[in-house]
């Protein structure tokens, strides 16, 4: 049954991240050209309902679907790996103008060298999880 | 009804998409798709390798089931949910990425010089794909997520660590359209 729910929201998500072309390789150059309010207007709308719900959820200490508690995991402090490693992410994100959502999206899509990107972000992983101890953090 | 098969608005889109994390906020999860990409890498063995891959990647069975649902979610949006999918960027953006030799920028959803079929058989294409992707997994999980767990899930929840990963994101994708585009491409 959860398993259904899980479903049902992936679909949910990616249809939406087709739609609204947060898919789309064009809308990723655009936005890092601002030449567009699109990509900003997708992800600050969505910034902006966000805080107002998580504080909601947080004041009002509201438990989940099945009664449990919820739980926001702070993220751990530091500098440099955010800074770096989000840099690294940011090259990539421009040049295949995919994050890994929509990149899964793009293949039921059908655009098969979609699949190239995703086995090369799988291998990106790899070697981060290799030279993870030879990394500033 | 006819809206549906338009492209989505910002303003409905961005909305969505908080109602995304909400609800898998609400089933006691959250919103964070590149850890996936790590489960892949324990589903194959990583663990002997790296001690970062030894995990029970069943605990992660529910993410890789929206991850199936995100794919089944975009061939319904683009064979059902659609009757043109031509993104319409901005004109100047057009004759920009014309001049850049993007022959395909307004009238295709990708560039079908990148994606398209016979984009397979080109060796350089190939290898700028290839080096996207090692860029996006090494870069993500360097930085602890992507833009659903900081720029949403971590920026909503007020995280600094997730304002200094997103400034990143902007620095690198800055940098490669407006500096190392001109060299690539």
């Amino acid at each position: 049954m959860r398993t259904l729910v899980y479903l049902v929201i992936g679909i949910f998500f990616g249809i939406i991240m087709f739609k609204s072309e947060a898919a789309s390789w064009f809308r990723i150059y655009e936005m890092f050209l601002f030449k567009s309010f699109h990509m900003y207007g997708i992800i600050g709308a969505a910034l902006g309902i966000g805080i107002i719900v998580i504080q909601l959820i947080k004041r009002f200490e509201i438990t989940s679907f099945y009664g449990e508690k919820i739980r926001f995991t702070p993220k751990t402090k530091g500098f440099s790996r955010y800074l770096f490693g989000g840099i690294i992410f940011g090259l990539g994100w421009a040049l295949a103008g995919a994050c890994p959502g929509p990149m899964f999206t793009l293949l039921g899509a059908g655009f098969l060298p979609i699949i190239v990107v995703i086995g090369a972000a799988t291998l990106g992983t790899f070697l981060y999880g290799v030279l993870k101890d030879k990394l500033p953090h | 009804m006819n809206l549906i098969y338009e492209p989505w608005p910002w303003y409905i889109a961005g909305p969505l998409i908080a109602f995304i994390m909400f609800l898998l906020i609400m089933v006691g999860k959250n919103f964070g798709m590149s850890s996936n990409l790590r489960t892949l890498c324990t589903i194959c063995g990583a663990g002997t390798t790296s001690t970062f891959f030894k995990f029970d990647w069943k605990t992660q069975r529910w993410n890789l089931t929206v991850v199936l649902g995100a794919i089944i979610g975009g061939y319904i949006a683009s064979h059902f949910l659609s009757v043109d999918t031509a993104v319409a960027i901005n004109p100047e953006t057009v004759s920009d990425l014309k001049a850049l030799g993007f022959e395909s920028a307004g009238t295709a959803y990708l560039p079908t010089e990148m994606f398209g079929f016979n984009a397979l058989y080109n060796v350089k294409n190939l290898a700028l794909l290839s080096i996207g992707g090692l860029l996006i997994g090494f870069g993500a999980r360097y930085a602890g997520g992507c833009t659903s767990g900081h720029a949403i899930s971590g920026l909503s929840n007020l995280q600094l660590p997730s304002l200094i990963a997103v400034v990143g994101f902007f620095i690198g994708g800055l940098v490669m359209i407006h500096f190392l585009f001109p060299l690539i491409f």
